[in-house]
């Protein structure tokens, strides 16, 4: 478990900029949909809140992975 | 610690000050979400780009900025000058910006001041939205005697519900006693105004009770933390202990507890297009049945640990959720009503609308078919007649205002009872597990922050994300759920890896 613990923080190391890419491509792809004018501003304004928020989140999930790589969340670390 | 009968009495007068208060903050906060599409008529601008993009700025930034903004600024707040002003500063906050809120005069007196008033109010709520839970939780905790944390803070954990029901409960009554025309025009405010009277109780209540003994006793050791913000997230050992609350609980959590209150109502609603006030009482009656639930699992909790419950809660949502949305679908098919006989079929409405001034005209018939097993629908059929062929095209036909077979609208019932069944397995422990996680003296900004990160910020964006799911191409009525499901799948996995399942029954540290 342990190792389990330690090798799956490279899935969460990795899944931070993924879920940041394919956020940012949809927000790209969904104010490129929208018609000129207004509904392209509130799109936009939509998606720049959504990214804004994401952001700081798919960084603490590589922050949490390099922990988890660390051995920061074993068994004895947890329980101090 | 045992508790005696004279510290159980305070307990309870502990829990019943502090979950009055969340419970009223949770109904301000979710009235205006109910009326949103009134308050868009009357305070909002005719001009629908316009008015999408204040919603978008009311919805969107009071749900996904402001209110985890809230839980760091009162969060510090609680953690410097105590849980007891603080949580009664969100009260008055929450409190009166929705008595303002009912008091704004329409966007036809004021013009633009109105949704800029809106919007403003709409902000302060989301604020003091973020700071009031944790304090609430922190508070009941702190008074908790050992073993019973679960339990006692579980109360805690029925407010959000309770305060949905409450804010369903008094919109139905309100527009069943004035009628549709009369509460649309006027009546809309009634549920605003009388968050007054509910919050000047609550804050008498409060104004009572003292302050919790953790963190009085850390104030008389002049121990409280100098800058709760640093210490909370900038000290490796206490923040990798919020990353692992936001993805392996708070942020599941978050997913399952929208998609059991919010998603099913707007999906029986708007994609079973259920009747408006039949879809409430389903959510209702489910609601009623399923928040008893929150203590029971709550109290559970303190025996068999909190982890498994809330992970098992998680984990049966990702394997039911589109079982229970598909059989929504197959229920509401009218095709399959015919079984039974119609008992009766009103003659078509019709209307005619001109179009763009140039002849050209929309006409729109309505009837009405009732069947003998009580239930009934309206068959819309729309036509478009040009001025130049005067023949109609662009034939569409719809069914719309559906109300259900008695058999099924108790179908409904238990479907919907069992997601809001799931609601209370991840979330009736979660108060006293996220207390547990963190010291007194950083506990209210601690935790205050994955709960609404996870919360407001995953569980707020089902609703987007799922249309946003629904909008690519191959994609079903179903294929919304992905997003809760695959969340709640994310923070199952982190869960049940890296969670201790160990019951911290000190948390006076």
């Amino acid at each position: 478990m342990e190792a389990l613990k330690k090798y799956l923080g490279i899935i969460w190391i990795l899944l931070g900029p993924v879920a940041m890419v394919f956020m940012a491509w949809q927000a790209w792809d969904k104010i490129a949909l929208a018609k000129p004018g207004i509904e392209t501003t509130n799109t936009a304004l939509q998606w720049g809140i959504i990214l804004l928020i994401f952001m700081p989140i798919a960084i603490g999930l590589v922050i949490f992975g390099r922990y988890a790589l660390a051995g920061e969340y074993k068994k004895t670390a947890l329980e101090d | 610690m045992s508790s005696t009968p004279t510290q159980s009495n305070s307990i309870f007068k502990v829990i019943g000050a502090s979950s009055l208060g969340t419970l009223i903050e949770w109904y301000d906060f979710y009235i205006f979400g109910s009326l949103a599409t009134i308050i868009g008529a009357q305070l909002f601008p005719e001009d629908a780009g316009a008015s999408a993009l204040i919603n978008t700025l009311a919805i969107f930034a009071a749900g996904f900025i402001v209110r985890p903004f809230g839980a760091l600024v009162f969060g510090r707040l609680g953690d410097l000058i105590g849980r007891k002003y603080t949580f009664l500063l969100t009260l008055v906050l929450m409190g009166g910006s929705t008595f303002l809120i009912g008091l704004i005069p329409s966007y036809s007196s004021i013009g633009y001041a109105a949704p800029i008033l809106v919007l403003i109010l709409r902000l302060v709520q989301g604020l003091a939205l973020g700071g009031e839970y944790g304090g609430a939780a922190t508070y009941v905790a702190e008074h908790a005697p050992k073993g019973k944390r679960g339990f006692f803070t579980s109360w805690i954990q029925t407010t959000a519900t309770l305060g949905l029901f409450l804010s369903l409960g008094v919109i139905v009554l309100a527009k069943n006693i004035i009628g549709a025309e009369a509460f649309a025009d006027w009546g809309w405010r009634i549920p605003f105004l009388l968050s007054i009277l509910l919050v000047g109780v609550s804050i008498y209540i409060r104004l009572k009770m003292h302050e919790s003994p953790m963190f009085t006793k850390l104030k008389t050791e002049g121990k409280v933390s100098k800058n709760p913000l640093k210490e909370s997230f900038s000290k490796k050992g206490n923040f990798k202990m919020v990353l692992l609350a936001l993805f392996g609980a708070t942020m599941g959590q978050g997913v399952i507890w929208y998609t059991g209150q919010f998603y099913a109502q707007s999906f029986i609603e708007n994609t079973c297009k259920i009747d408006f006030n039949e879809s409430r009482y389903i959510l209702l009656w489910g609601i009623a049945l399923a928040t008893p639930f929150f203590v029971v699992f709550g109290s559970w909790s303190d025996k068999v640990g909190r982890k498994w419950i809330m992970l098992t809660g998680m984990l049966l949502g990702i394997v039911f959720y589109r079982p229970i949305y598909q059989m929504f679908l197959d229920k509401s098919d009218v095709t399959e009503w015919y079984e039974s006989p119609v008992l009766k079929q009103d003659a078509p409405t019709v209307t005619r609308v001109a179009l763009h001034n140039q002849g050209d005209s929309l006409i729109t018939s309505s009837s009405k078919i009732r069947f003998t097993n009580g239930a009934s629908f309206n068959r819309v059929a729309v036509d478009t007649v040009y001025a130049s062929t005067n023949k109609p095209t662009g034939h569409l036909e719809f069914v719309k205002d559906k109300v259900l077979p008695t058999s099924t609208f108790w179908i409904f019932v238990g479907l919907v009872f069992f997601q809001i069944l799931l609601v209370t397995m991840v979330y009736g422990p979660i108060a006293a597990f996220l207390v547990e996680l963190f010291p007194t003296k950083i506990r209210y900004t601690s935790m205050s922050l994955p709960y609404h990160v996870g919360n407001g910020v995953f569980g707020g964006l089902v609703p987007f994300i799922a249309t946003l799911i629904a909008s690519f191409a191959g994609s079903t009525p179903l294929s919304g759920l992905w997003y809760p499901i695959g969340i709640a799948a994310l923070s199952f996995i982190i869960g049940a890896v890296y969670l201790s399942n160990k019951t911290d029954e000190n948390v006076n540290d």
